[in-house]
C-alpha cells in the first residue's frame, strides 16, 4: 500500500504571491481548507493508503503542500532547492522529518533549484521533469546521474502551470494525464515520444487542476470541475474521486501538491 | 564574428534538448559548430554536447548564451590570458603572441577584451587595471609593459564570407589574372567607394608615381574634389611628379598631355623640389599660390590628410616626406583607424606595408599593370582583397566614369541601388603643358 506525506492546514494561508493563483486579497477560509484537505486525507486512507503526517510549522503556509520537499526514491530523499525564498525555510523541517524516519538524504548543489515531486514524477521507469519555473534543468541532470534513470526535461511555458503536477500525471499503465499548452513544442513531442497513451485534459479543465491527481492503482483522487477528463479515465477503467479543493486552488496546488509519496517509487 | 562554446549535458537527445537549443540560436540570430557529441550508449546514460556559438556581435552571442542556460548549457570556462613583462625596450618577452590582421580577443577575469588596434606582426600589451588590450610594434615596447604570451586565453575572431554573393569582396577570390571582367569589378569598386562614404567610412589611397606618369592623376583628383578620398599615403615620387607635372607639365621630363619628351626635361622634377623646397613645403606652396592643381594641391585644399613615406632614392626629398622608416609607420598608423576602403595603385613597397596595418575587415583593391605585384599585395593575409591587373589610367578613368555618371545599373545583386552621383559637378582642372 502506498505510504503518503501530508501536513495539516493549520497554519496554511495566503501569506504572499509567487504565482499567479496567489493573491492575497483572496485568501483561503481555514475552516473549509481544513475540511477540504481532512476529506482528501479521508478520501486516501479509503482508498488504502497509510498516510503519514507531519507538524506544520508556523510562518511556512506553504508547508502543506508536500509534494514540494522533496522526491523520495526507496529509501533516498532528494532534498528540495526552493527557488522563493518564502518558502526555503520548510526544507530543513521535511529534512529533519525524512532523516528522522530512516531516509538517507540528498543534498542537491546549492546553487540549482529543484523543488521535488511537484517537478518530477516517474512514469515507468523514466523520470519527467519540468523546469524554467521552479526548478533548474541542471538539477534534472544531477538526479538522472544519481539514480541511473532516463530523465525526460520539458520546459513549462505558462506560468499558471508552474509545476510539473499541475500539468501532468502519470498513469499506472504507462499513460499519462497531461495537459500539451503547458509545454513548448519539444516538451510536448519529448512526452508523446515516450509516452503513447496520453489522456489530454481541456483548458479550462487543465484550469480546476484536473491533472493535479493522486493516482493509488486504479481509483484516483482529483479536483472538482472536469465532468470531461472523469468520463475519460472512467472509459479507460479509473475510478474517479472528485473533491473540493478550491481553497487551495487559491494557492496553487491541489490534491497531488498535499501529498509526497515514499517512495515515488 | 564573436563565438562562446557551451556544454550540454544530460538526457538532452531523449528529451529534445539538443535540436532545441541548436533551433534557439538559429532563431535568435547565432550560428552553431558542433564541436563535440557523446551520446549515452545506455538508455540511461547521459549525453554530452559542446557547442560554438556564434554571432556577429559580443553582444547577440551574450544574449543567446544567457537564453540558452535555462536549458541547462554551461559556458565552458576558458583560461585566462598569459601574461609577461618586457625585459626591455624594444623587446617582447619570449613567447610573446603574434597578431594578426583579424579582430582579437583577450580573455581576462572571465571578461573577453577586444585588442586595438587590428593590425598584425604585433604584441598584445595587456593592462589588467584599465582592462585594455593593445597591438604594440617593437619600437613602442617598454620594459616592464605585461604581454600576452602563449595562445591561451587569446581568440581570433576570423571573417566569414558570407554564403550569399553580396559585393565583388565575397565572389572575387584573390586569384589575379588579366582575364577578369574589369569593368563589372570596377563598377563594384565605384559602389562600394559610394556606399564607404554614405556610411562614414574613410577610402585610403595608396599610390605610386604611375599615377601621374600615366596621365591619371586628372582623375585622381576629381576623387579628392568629390570627397571620395579621404587619405593618402605616398612616397617622395608621387608627390614630386605631380607638383612636377602641375608646374611644367611633365613626369619625369615627358609631357603628360602629348606623350613627348620635354627639352631638359629631366630637370623639371629637381626644380619642382627645389620649388617646393624653397617655399617651405607642399602647404605653403599652396597657400603661396604657387602649387596651384594636381593630386597634392586637391590634398591641401580639402583638406585631405597625407603622409609621405622616404626612402633611399629619394631625391629631395619634399619637406613633407618622413624620412623615418619607424616615425613614417607611427604616423601612418595613427590615421589608418576608420578606413574601410584602401584603394593601392601603382607601388608594390608601400602597398605591401600599408596593408600590414589594416585591420583584415578593410577593403582592399590592388591595381597593378604587373600581375606578381597584384598576387604579392593580394596574398598577404589581407582578406577582402581583390586585385586588378591593368594600367592604372583607363582603371581611374572607369572608376571615375562610374562615380560621375552614377552608372551602377547591371552592377550586379545591387543593381538596383541608387545612382551614385559626385558631389561636385564642377569640372576638373586639366592639366595644360
Amino acid at each position: 500500500m502506498p505510504k503518503l506525506l501530508l501536513c495539516p492546514p493549520e497554519h496554511y494561508g495566503i501569506e504572499y504571491e509567487i504565482n499567479p493563483w496567489m493573491s492575497r486579497s483572496r485568501g483561503a477560509k481555514p475552516e473549509l481548507a481544513r475540511e477540504q484537505w481532512q476529506r482528501l486525507r479521508d478520501k486516501l486512507r479509503s482508498l488504502g493508503c497509510e498516510i503519514e503526517l507531519i507538524p506544520p510549522q508556523p510562518k511556512l503556509p506553504d508547508m502543506v503542500f508536500t509534494a514540494n520537499a522533496g522526491l523520495v526514491v526507496g529509501q533516498r530523499f532528494i532534498r528540495s532547492n526552493f527557488r522563493f525564498k518564502e518558502r526555503r525555510g520548510e526544507a530543513p523541517h521535511f529534512e529533519k522529518w525524512l532523516a528522522a524516519h530512516g531516509y538517507e538524504v540528498v543534498q542537491l548543489p546549492e546553487k540549482l533549484f529543484f523543488e521535488g515531486e511537484g517537478d518530477a514524477l516517474f512514469c515507468g521507469d523514466i523520470l519527467f521533469c519540468g523546469y524554467r519555473y521552479r526548478s533548474d534543468v541542471q538539477s534534472h541532470q544531477f538526479i538522472g546521474d544519481l539514480l541511473k534513470c532516463l530523465t525526460i526535461s520539458v520546459e513549462l511555458v505558462d506560468e499558471r502551470f508552474y509545476h510539473l503536477d499541475t500539468c501532468f500525471c502519470p498513469l499506472p499503465d504507462g499513460g499519462a494525464i497531461w495537459y500539451p499548452a503547458a509545454f513548448d513544442d519539444y516538451g510536448q513531442r519529448a512526452i508523446r515520444q515516450h509516452l503513447p497513451e496520453l489522456i489530454e485534459v481541456e483548458h479550462d479543465e487543465a484550469l480546476c487542476f484536473a491533472c493535479n491527481a493522486v493516482v493509488v492503482g486504479a481509483q484516483i483522487a482529483l479536483p472538482e470541475g472536469s465532468p470531461r477528463l472523469l468520463r475519460k479515465l472512467e472509459d479507460a477503467g479509473y475510478k474517479c474521486h472528485a473533491l473540493p479543493m478550491s481553497e487551495f486552488i487559491k494557492a496553487g496546488g491541489a490534491c497531488k501538491c498535499l501529498t509526497l509519496f515514499l517512495p515515488q517509487r | 564574428m564573436f563565438s562562446q562554446e557551451i556544454e550540454l549535458r544530460g538526457h538532452i537527445i531523449d528529451s529534445l534538448l539538443l535540436p532545441k537549443v541548436l533551433d534557439e540560436i538559429l532563431s535568435q540570430g547565432g550560428q552553431f559548430k558542433i564541436r563535440q557529441v557523446k551520446i549515452g550508449k545506455q538508455r540511461t546514460d547521459p549525453s554530452y554536447a559542446r557547442i560554438e556559438v556564434s554571432g556577429d556581435t559580443p553582444e547577440l552571442v551574450d544574449g543567446i548564451v544567457r537564453r540558452l542556460r535555462q536549458h541547462g548549457a554551461e559556458v565552458v570556462q576558458e583560461d585566462n590570458v598569459q601574461l609577461a613583462a618586457a625585459p626591455a625596450d624594444g623587446v617582447f618577452p619570449p613567447d610573446f603572441y603574434v597578431t594578426t590582421n583579424q579582430q582579437t580577443f583577450v580573455h581576462l577575469d572571465a571578461k573577453w577584451i577586444e585588442v586595438q588596434p587590428a593590425i598584425m606582426d604585433s604584441g598584445i600589451a595587456v593592462d589588467p587595471k584599465t582592462q585594455k588590450a593593445t597591438a604594440v610594434k617593437f619600437v613602442d615596447v617598454r620594459k616592464g609593459t605585461l604581454f600576452a604570451v602563449g595562445h591561451k586565453g587569446v581568440r581570433v575572431a576570423p571573417l566569414q564570407r558570407s554564403t550569399e554573393r553580396k559585393s565583388v569582396f565575397e565572389f572575387m577570390a584573390s586569384s589575379v589574372s588579366s582575364e577578369k571582367p574589369k569593368s563589372a569589378v570596377i563598377r563594384e569598386v565605384a559602389q562600394e567607394m559610394r556606399m564607404a562614404r554614405e556610411a562614414g567610412g574613410k577610402v585610403l589611397v595608396v599610390g605610386g608615381p604611375a599615377i601621374v606618369h600615366t596621365g591619371a592623376a586628372e582623375h585622381l583628383e576629381k576623387l579628392i574634389e568629390w570627397g571620395y578620398v579621404n587619405l593618402l599615403f605616398a612616397g617622395n615620387a608621387l608627390a614630386v611628379h605631380d607638383i612636377e607635372c602641375a608646374l611644367y607639365g611633365t613626369a619625369l621630363g615627358m609631357y603628360v598631355e602629348r606623350g613627348a619628351l620635354a627639352d631638359e626635361g629631366h630637370e623639371n622634377h629637381m626644380r619642382a623640389i627645389n620649388t617646393i623646397r624653397a617655399a617651405g613645403g607642399i602647404a605653403k606652396a599652396v597657400e603661396s599660390g604657387i602649387l596651384r592643381k594636381g593630386i597634392m594641391f586637391q590634398c591641401v585644399k580639402h583638406g585631405i590628410p597625407f603622409v609621405l613615406a622616404g626612402s633611399i632614392r629619394d631625391d629631395g626629398p619634399l619637406p613633407e616626406v618622413i624620412t623615418d622608416v619607424v616615425q613614417a609607420q607611427k604616423a601612418m598608423r595613427a590615421k589608418v583607424g576608420g578606413v574601410t576602403v584602401a584603394l593601392m595603385m601603382g607601388t608594390m613597397l608601400h602597398s605591401v606595408a600599408v596593408g600590414n596595418l589594416l585591420p583584415a575587415t578593410v577593403k582592399t583593391i590592388c591595381v597593378d599593370i604587373n600581375p606578381a605585384v597584384v598576387t604579392k599585395l593580394t596574398d598577404r593575409g589581407t582578406f577582402q582583397a581583390i586585385g586588378l591587373v591593368t594600367d592604372i589610367e583607363p582603371f581611374l578613368r572607369e572608376l571615375t566614369e562610374f562615380l560621375a555618371n552614377g552608372v551602377v545599373a547591371g552592377g550586379g545583386d545591387r543593381g538596383n541601388v541608387e545612382a551614385a552621383k559626385p558631389p561636385s559637378t564642377r569640372a576638373a582642372t586639366t592639366k595644360t603643358g
